[in-house]
């Protein structure tokens, strides 16, 4: 397959400039791939396809047949980011979430950026995911986000941009690495011509994480990772990362409160454990303190983590920072906490509480993106040029209805990675969720995920909504020497 | 600062996983085995003979449930039923499900060959359910068992030999036994009464069928060289070397039973310790003619109601969720 007859439609291409050349760190990749027998990148694709199925690595999909399974569609062409850039995203992500967490931790304490007229009141006290049952507490090491996904977007200007900061459970890092270990056997030799940062180290950086919040110092804590089961549809991930560090796996049902301290049900009897990396949402963490219905949860755990009994990550009451309207805050934030200025941009936001920004949007409703203030996976959103005129009355009468629930956003121009599409190459748009982990220090994995819109034209990369995925590779220098091989 | 070495304890909910998960693929492979036997047994006997499919199904213990499914038992309805009937709980289908559905919850706890065997065997069930078979029957049948054995030996060689492990050897263990006795309790009594065909080649090739049922002709053939009725049961109940026979399938639950205790061998610290060490030893020092003299049929009976309380035992021992106060490190840490 060849690229001559790719084209990248005047959209910003991670691997071609404007003038139709390749840019520089995607040279040897490209001829590489150019020079395979036709037929070999789709062999490997069927061949990656059906290892991925034979190793269940699956998704559930809600609201299907019961037990319909789903390999995460994966393209074989990675995205490539040189070293310069990467840094540039690293240092970023790192005052971000270093802010974040100065916030959350103001938030129910002190209030301090409340009082101080930063960010109004009654914005934050609103958020669906603030959660009154956290104030005054301090979580170990004052860490509120050990595992953040952030979602970044490169606009039409070259330029990164944050689009979300998911908080809360982030999932998907699974997927890079298994992405990472299927390319390396597909492109061995261009691994080896252009020193691609590994990204193996992240279960022992994550184990770590965990480790270091342990409740009290000890020489090796007890951590579990808490799974709502395998109905859930990140069950697959879970389970990997539980394996790959080597701690159990639970359900609610396996752990029990007993005098204040929490334990797991073993064929032995009870065993003590010190942290928990939760991938359950507050709601359903703890029926007495939560929601009373969740039968996922485990009655007594908030009380045990208030008395610091047991660590939790992440930290619960941390989601009121996802909230998209807080987000658009994020900036201020950063200028409040760490007195710089932001490296990675916010997307210009709207936010239709206020008057001016809603007249805005409702007049515009055609070219912008509107989002709720809570959803995630692609949900409760509005694609204006995509849009009909019946689903934009159906948004412009929920704006008026909820101001405070809904933003928007100009619709981006994301930057797209060429993807095989049948027997050729076409430019699809693509997103990047880096993980960043936060205990004794911040780290950020190198890469992340860069999910795929794999319909054409198509802005939405979740793979709720037909999205697929991608490795991703940070190189870690310039582009090798030549990067022209004949 | 020295990490002391802490065996890494099992999740309740874990033991009784993987326990199923052995049991349901040995049901899996002695089900598939059941087929291929059978149905190589029809080819080699007269049209007289009829078909004898209905014995199969009673093997399962689904006598009630087929007959309301499928009523007459011919070989499709049978092979249907036994391989595919996803309302069967006992089909190779339902049990291959359940053996993944458990392996799943606990992919952790196994390896990842594991895991990918029993994903891959569930692929294969799962394509050839939406086939109709028939010509491919043997060969299907051929695959089940492979990919079963083949289950079994990655277990063998690349988990480590720990609790959870040797909890999925009693769930096997107790499994084969089970299926052993069965189908020899169905078949004796088939075929003990037809006097008339005693000595006859018909005869030998019947008991060479139930023989083949446990994998078992060829090693029979060396201990005991000529079939008879009595040696085929004595085989098949107290061998102590034949991986089938339910004396040896009794030795081993027993053995991974006190590798999960810590209790020694021939001692006991709990129910299910406490049964089954008592038919251990009841099988140990047998003998098959006063087994046959006070009647087969009694000994089966009676034996089925120690396994059943022994799976019982199990169950109350160790999956159960026990009171709070039984706390095993108190609080320390």
């Amino acid at each position: 397959m060849r690229f001559s007859s790719y084209n990248t439609q005047g959209f910003y291409d991670e691997m071609f400039a404007e003038n139709g050349k390749p840019r520089p760190h995607a040279g040897l990749l490209l001829e590489t791939v150019e020079s395979l027998s036709d037929g070999h990148l789709l062999r490997h694709k069927q061949a990656a396809e059906r290892l991925l199925l034979q190793m269940g690595i699956t998704f559930n999909v809600y609201g299907d047949a019961a037990g319909t399974e789903r390999i995460f569609p994966f393209d074989l062409i990675p995205r490539i980011i040189p070293a310069g850039e990467w840094d540039h995203i690293e240092r970023g992500l790192k005052q971000r979430v270093h802010a974040l967490n100065c916030f959350i931790d103001d938030i129910y304490h002190d209030r301090k950026i409340l009082k101080n007229g930063v960010i109004p009141s009654e914005v934050v006290l609103s958020a669906a995911f603030y959660r009154k049952q956290c104030h005054g507490l301090n979580p170990p090491r004052k860490v509120w986000c050990h595992v953040t996904g952030t979602d970044l977007v490169r606009g039409g200007d070259g330029r990164y941009y944050v689009l979300e900061d998911n908080l809360r459970v982030p999932s998907g890092v699974s997927y890079v690495l298994e992405n990472r270990e299927v390319l390396k056997r597909i492109f061995p030799a261009v691994f080896e011509g252009l020193s691609v940062r590994p990204v193996s180290e992240y279960p022992s950086r994550l184990l770590e994480t965990l480790e270091s919040i342990a409740p009290h110092a000890m020489a090796s804590p007890r951590v579990v990772l808490l799974t709502p089961g395998i109905y859930n549809s990140a069950y697959f991930e879970h389970s990997f990362l539980a394996q790959q560090m080597g701690i159990q796996l639970v359900e609610g049902r396996d752990l029990a409160v007993d005098g204040g301290d929490v334990f797991m049900r073993t064929t032995k009897g009870l065993e003590r454990v010190d942290v928990i990396y939760r991938r359950i949402d507050d709601d359903f963490l703890d029926p007495e303190a939560f929601r009373p219905d969740s039968l996922l949860g485990v009655p007594g755990l908030m009380a045990a983590y208030q008395q610091g009994r047991v660590a939790l990550a992440n930290a619960p009451g941390n989601g009121v920072a996802d909230d998209k309207v807080i987000y658009s805050y994020v900036p201020d934030m950063i200028r409040y906490y760490e007195g710089a200025d932001p490296i990675l941009p916010n997307v210009p936001t709207y936010l239709c509480w206020r008057d001016d920004d809603r007249a805005y949007v409702l007049e515009h409703l055609a070219e912008l993106v509107v989002k709720a203030a809570n959803e995630s996976g692609g949900y409760g959103m509005l694609v204006g040029p995509h849009s009909t005129a019946v689903q934009r009355e159906e948004f412009a009468c929920k704006i008026r209805a909820q101001p405070r629930n809904y933003i928007a956003q100009p619709t981006l121009a994301l930057s797209r990675v060429p993807t095989i599409v049948d027997d050729h190459f076409e430019g699809r748009h693509v997103d990047l969720r880096p993980y960043v982990l936060c205990g004794k220090e911040i780290y950020v994995a190198p890469g992340g995920l860069t999910r795929v819109a794999m319909k054409k034209g198509s802005l939405v990369v979740n793979s709720s909504q037909g999205g697929g995925s991608k490795d991703t590779w940070v190189l870690s220098q310039g582009p090798a020497v030549g990067g022209q091989r004949q | 600062m020295t990490t002391t070495y802490r065996p890494r304890p099992l999740l309740s909910r874990v033991a009784d996983a993987v326990y199923w998960m052995g049991r349901y693929i040995e049901r899996a492979e002695n089900v598939a085995r059941f087929i291929d036997v059978n149905q190589n047994l029809m080819l080699d006997l007269p049209h007289g003979f009829g078909e004898q499919w209905q014995p199969i199904v009673d093997t399962t213990g689904d006598r009630a449930a087929f007959l309301e499914r499928y009523g007459e038992a011919t070989q499709a309805n049978v092979v249907q039923f036994l391989a595919f009937e996803t309302h069967n709980p006992n089909s190779i289908y339902s049990c291959v499900l359940a053996a993944r559905e458990n392996a799943r919850s606990v992919r952790e706890t196994i390896s990842s060959e594991m895991w990918e065997q029993v994903n891959s065997l569930y692929l294969l069930v799962a394509l050839e359910s939406r086939k109709t078979l028939a010509e491919g029957l043997p060969q299907f049948c051929r695959e089940v068992r492979m990919s079963c054995h083949l289950f079994q030996g990655l277990q063998h060689s690349t988990m480590s030999h720990n609790e959870a492990w040797h909890f999925i050897r009693l769930g096997s263990s107790l499994e084969r036994a089970d299926k052993t006795t069965r189908i020899l309790d169905v078949k004796y009594f088939i075929l003990l009464p037809s006097v008339s065909d005693v000595g006859t080649p018909y005869d030998d090739i019947q008991w060479a069928a139930v023989l083949k049922s446990v994998s078992g002709f060829e090693m029979y053939r060396k201990c005991f060289g000529r079939i008879s009725p009595e040696r085929v049961v004595e085989f098949m109940l107290l061998d102590g070397e034949f991986p089938r026979a339910l004396r040896y399938c009794i030795g081993l639950a027993d053995n991974s039973l006190h590798a999960i205790t810590g209790t020694r061998l021939g001692a006991f610290s709990c129910g299910a310790e406490q049964r089954l060490g008592l038919l251990r030893s009841e099988l140990d020092y047998a003998q098959v003619d006063p087994i046959l003299q006070s009647g087969l049929h009694e000994f089966f009976d009676a034996l089925q109601q120690k396994m059943n309380t022994i799976d019982e035992c199990v169950r109350g021992d160790f999956f159960a969720q026990r009171p709070l106060t039984l706390s095993a490190d108190g609080l320390a840490g």
